[in-house]
């Protein structure tokens, strides 16, 4: 009896490692399939950085632009205040 | 029995290292950059340069706007005069259909025609992350004035 019991008992536990070899297959085919559709994403800082870039040349949007007409009201307000408080 | 079960996880776990790697390398890969600098690129954004010199002024009048969806639109023409409406019509189609290609033309630059949805939605809030104040807006509420 004994000796039955073991045989039927070893029969499925032989079987166990080829079953769950074909378990393991599938479910690394599965996670690879998926992990390739999630790793498919989209880039959102490089293309932010792009967009600047081709918006920039496009509307020609230079920083000097802006720059010069601030320095030169800065040294402006700057000449002025001293003065106005030296003479006061 | 075990010496077997033993195989199989040193298997499994080699196998699991391997994904790791290939993944992290596919997000390197992935995340090198972002491809704009095309020969169909740079048509686009000189015939847009071009056309910027025209439309400049009616952006700054309010005649044009900036729409949600990357695109520009026609807010108001009444102080327009007639004669430059067709003109002003002419532009605003010219431009949105270079931008509808130029998005498309980077989504296919970078093998990933699904993302001119993602191209459009970037570019959108970047013109109007860019927009010289005074441009007018136009959001969910309307138009606004930057």
């Amino acid at each position: 009896m004994k000796r039955v019991l073991k045989v039927i008992k070893g029969q499925p536990a032989q079987l166990f490692p080829t079953a769950s070899l074909w378990i393991v297959l599938s479910a690394a085919v599965f996670t690879l399939s998926a992990c390739v559709t999630i790793n498919i994403y989209f880039p959102a800082a490089a293309a932010e950085k792009a967009a600047d870039k081709i918006i920039d040349e496009v509307w020609q949007i230079k920083k000097n632009d802006t720059e010069p007409s601030n320095k030169s009201v800065a040294p402006e307000n700057g000449n002025n205040e001293p003065a106005a408080k030296g003479i006061k | 029995m075990k010496t077997c079960e033993a195989t199989y996880a040193k298997a499994l776990l080699k196998f699991a290292a391997l994904l790791v790697s290939s993944i992290a390398a596919m997000n390197a890969f992935a995340a090198a950059d972002f491809e704009i600098d095309t020969p169909g690129v740079a048509a686009l954004k000189q015939l847009m340069r071009a056309r910027h010199a025209q439309l400049a002024g009616y952006y700054t009048s309010g005649a044009v706007g900036l729409t949600a969806d990357g695109m520009i639109g026609l807010r108001d023409v009444s102080a327009v005069p007639q004669a430059e409406r067709y003109t002003i019509f002419a532009l605003v189609a010219a431009e949105n259909q270079n931008r509808n290609a130029l998005y498309a033309e980077i989504a296919r630059a970078n093998s990933h025609p699904e993302w001119e949805g993602e191209i459009r939605n970037t570019f959108a809030r970047r013109w109007v992350q860019n927009a010289r104040t005074g441009w007018w807006i136009q959001d969910d509420d309307g138009w606004e004035r930057r």
